[in-house]
């Protein structure tokens, strides 16, 4: 067994990190996170040119890594500095485009050159893919879409969107420019900083990815890599919370002695380091079985999305509840990854979701061998 | 044992229902219920409509204009009114300086002070805290220097609630630093209009600005607003601190947020179902409820037993631990239910007048906010750690 990085995925960290504690350090990224469009399109082409986008996807689409160790690590340093902007929407779209052998639309994101979004969630999917109701209509040779994508990462700033959406049976997706005709946005903030928005489609053109009504699968795939992402990104936010409160731990003082004195705050402190080496065994179970088959991928991307959204609740109030009134501060960086931290619950399904998911799967598996 | 209401229990809780129903603007009760932003003038338009019934302050004693009423009208009151949405009566005038005039103000300053703050002519601040005086309040720093007929002030309070509306502070200063510091602590009411007074936002994780840091430099305070003695401040600080606690468990607001999110589970749909039949979210709601019901009766013994005189210490710091834990599980649960809807951060919503489009259903627009702003219950008022210090010293008697 091995649970080293690796040279070259420790190289990538490294250089990944010294860019952004130079360039994107807290103070830069809070003026980026809660204005305009909420991310910064100069750090990601920055940070595309130090190869974390090609990082993402194998080399024999384009890219330079692919594994899910690799997407894990590139997400674990958008964590440490907390980056905004439609990584996780990218991994995904990109991954979709891959599956299609769309290499073309696949490099100009790896250079930076050209955003990709993914417009899949509405109203009314609570991230249940079954429950998507856009439609793709055929008209003459090309198609056409109806309907509404809402929190759509970073919406109204990319340059193209992904679409999942239903023709007759089974899902598809299909690319669509973002200045196309019928396609109005509606953006704002998000609590933790960055931006979303509604989209409308209305009989606006799009080109189909993959086979029509095909798409289920490789969408499922593409989640499971994204689930592994966000994992590796809450345990880097968690692991910061964790220094940063140690720090404050050992120099705050109260009744004339350092707070990490009282007992009391020491047997929490101990649980949460406990908890946080629980999530992260989480985060690479995650990552080593999403080379295994689809029940064992899904059902270890579940398991960490369980992990981290229990833990990082936890994580997230202890960490602001030591720190007393300072930890409630905007100016604090603490309270930004703490926000953070609660907030990647709120992707992709959360605690609840995943641990039913689990649950099922598990019967799925059980069913099989019986 | 008969844990019902007394017919005259359910007739006053019949009168507040019918007041209420008639002097509750539904402009208050709609902004509250969704977690906007009240002004100074909303505050004090409901604090006036209270007053303006004798209801107001309706713990002081009826010499000075409170009602008369028991420990259990007074837990009506709140549970109606906070089911009914009413915004909350602001503590620092009428249940922080108010009781600590009552008990400790001469006769001059009950005179001129407590009709103040029934009709809403001054809106007091807490200045308690400092940057090295938390938890560890009696180590706090400003100084009050005595020079004739004045004192003079200089130093830094923060965390100070609502500053920014204040024109009148009561303030813990130390006037000496010989023997045990808790000895050199005195308690001083400092009008905010004094030159050298400086108030500064601070920003709440949520983006609220709720809470100021406020400079003193020179501030010169006359002698006779020196609540009691020099140098016996820090009891007259505690006796505050313990009147703030009893009411800090907020079961009447919980419960009212409680209805509210049992009514989001039950038309929330998800996976085809309500969320109320998502035997997750199912579970995590009974859990609550069950410990809300046992946080109601908990409170209603430690409220009995007050009215029958016993001064209940480690019980009203056991309620305010689990009253504040059990608010923030609501919090929690609501923005669980928002799912996705909760991470939209649109702060126009929250204030008053505000017309757009809500992102996802309308009640999901706060919950996040409401989330990270309600942090705060288990920091201030003594933290619960604090609190739990107080339960083992109590009962341990180690
Ligand atoms: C939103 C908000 C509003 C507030 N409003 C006011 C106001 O209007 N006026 C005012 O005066 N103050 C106000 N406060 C201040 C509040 O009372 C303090 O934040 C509180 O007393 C904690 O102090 P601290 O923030 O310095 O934390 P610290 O005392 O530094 O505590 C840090 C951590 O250490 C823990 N700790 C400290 N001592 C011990 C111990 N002995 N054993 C175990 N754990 C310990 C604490 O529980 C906490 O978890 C407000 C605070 C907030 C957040």
């Amino acid at each position: 067994m091995d649970f080293s990085l690796g040279e070259d995925r420790q190289m990538l960290v490294d250089s990944l990190g010294r860019f952004l504690s130079d360039r994107f350090p807290f103070a830069a990224r809070n003026a980026v996170a809660f204005e305009g469009t909420g991310w910064s399109r100069a750090i990601w082409t920055q940070m595309a040119e130090l190869g974390a986008v090609g990082a993402l996807f194998e080399e024999s689409v384009g890219g330079f890594g692919g594994s899910s160790f690799d997407v894990g690590v590139v997400f674990g340093e958008i964590g440490r500095a907390l980056v905004t902007g439609p990584w996780l929407a990218a991994l995904q779209a990109g991954h979709v485009l891959a599956a299609a052998g769309e290499v073309e639309g696949l490099a100009s994101l790896i250079a930076g050159e050209s955003v990709i979004g993914l417009a899949q969630e509405e109203a009314g999917t609570a991230f249940d893919p079954a429950a998507i109701e856009t439609r793709a209509t055929r008209v003459g040779d090309g198609w056409v879409l109806d309907g509404v994508k809402t929190v759509v990462s970073c919406a109204g700033s990319l340059d193209r969107l992904l679409v999942v959406a239903r023709a007759g049976e089974g899902l598809s997706t299909f690319l669509v420019d973002k200045s196309a005709p019928g396609l109005f946005v509606r953006d704002y903030l998000l609590a933790d900083g960055g931006s979303a928005g509604d989209v409308t489609f209305a009989a606006t053109p799009g080109v189909p990815v993959g086979e029509i009504g095909q798409a289920g699968p490789v969408l499922e795939q593409a989640r499971s890599l994204a689930l592994v992402a966000l994992s590796w990104e809450a345990v880097a936010v968690m692991d910061t919370l964790r220094a940063m409160t140690l720090d404050y731990l050992r120099t705050r003082k109260q009744f004339g002695i350092p707070i990490g004195k009282f007992q009391a705050l020491q047997h929490r402190m101990a649980t949460l380091a406990l908890e946080i080496e629980q999530a992260r065994s989480a985060a690479i179970n995650a990552a080593d079985r999403y080379r295994g088959d689809r029940l064992e991928r899904e059902r270890a991307a579940s398991a960490a999305k369980v992990t981290i959204g229990k833990v990082g609740s936890l994580v997230a109030e202890e960490a602001i509840q030591m720190h007393g009134g300072i930890g409630m501060t905007w100016e604090l960086a603490l309270s930004h990854y703490a926000k953070r931290l609660i907030m990647i619950g709120h992707e992709l399904g959360d605690e609840d979701f995943h641990l039913a998911r689990y649950i099922e799967l598990g019967q799925e598996d059980a069913f099989a061998l019986a | 044992m008969d844990l019902t209401f007394t017919p005259e229990e359910e007739a006053f809780r019949d009168e507040v229902r019918a007041f209420l129903a008639e002097n509750l603007p539904q402009r208050l009760s709609d902004k509250t219920r969704r977690g906007q932003h009240l002004t100074k003038a909303e505050h004090e338009e409901w604090h006036a409509i209270l007053n303006s019934r004798g209801w107001f302050a309706n713990h002081w004693p009826v010499d000075w204009g409170g009602p008369g009423w028991s420990v259990m009208q007074r837990f009506i009151f709140e549970t109606e009114t906070a089911l009914a949405h009413a915004p909350r009566i602001l503590p620092f005038g009428v249940s922080m300086i108010g009781p600590v005039l009552l008990k400790y103000g001469s006769e001059e300053q009950k005179r001129k002070w407590l009709p103040r703050i029934l009709d809403g002519s001054d809106w007091w601040c807490q200045g308690y805290s400092e940057p090295g005086a938390g938890s560890d309040l009696a180590g706090l720093k400003t100084s009050a220097v005595r020079d004739g007929d004045h004192y003079v002030v200089n130093g830094q309070k923060t965390w100070t609630t609502l500053a920014q509306f204040a024109n009148m502070m009561f303030c813990l200063v130390r006037t000496s630093t010989e023997g045990k510091k808790q000895d050199g602590i005195s308690f001083l009411l400092i009008d905010m209009a004094t030159p050298g007074i400086e108030v500064r936002p601070i920003r709440l994780l949520s983006g609220d600005h709720e809470v100021n840091e406020v400079f003193f430099t020179d501030v010169r305070v006359p002698v006779e607003n020196l609540v009691g003695e020099e140098n016996r401040g820090w009891t007259y600080a505690k006796y505050l601190l313990t009147y703030e606690r009893t009411n800090i468990a907020g079961v009447g607001s919980s419960m009212s947020a409680f209805e509210e999110l049992k009514e989001i589970a039950r038309t929330e749909r998800r996976n085809g179902r309500p969320l109320a039949q998502d035997p997750h979210f199912a579970a995590r709601l009974a859990r609550l409820e069950i410990e809300l019901e046992n946080m109601k009766t908990t409170n209603l013994r430690v409220l009995a037993a007050a009215g029958a005189g016993a001064a209940p210490v480690a019980e009203s710091s056991m309620l305010k631990i689990r009253g504040t834990e059990i608010r923030q599980q609501i919090d929690d649960l609501m923005r669980r239910a928002a799912g996705q809807f909760a991470r939209p951060w649109v702060p126009e919503a929250f204030e008053g007048g505000w017309n757009g489009q809500p992102v996802g259903p309308d009640w999901a627009g706060p919950v996040a906010t409401q989330y990270f702003n309600n942090r705060k219950l288990s920091i201030f008022g003594g933290s619960n750690e604090v609190q739990r210090e107080i339960i083992t010293k109590a009962i341990l008697e180690l």
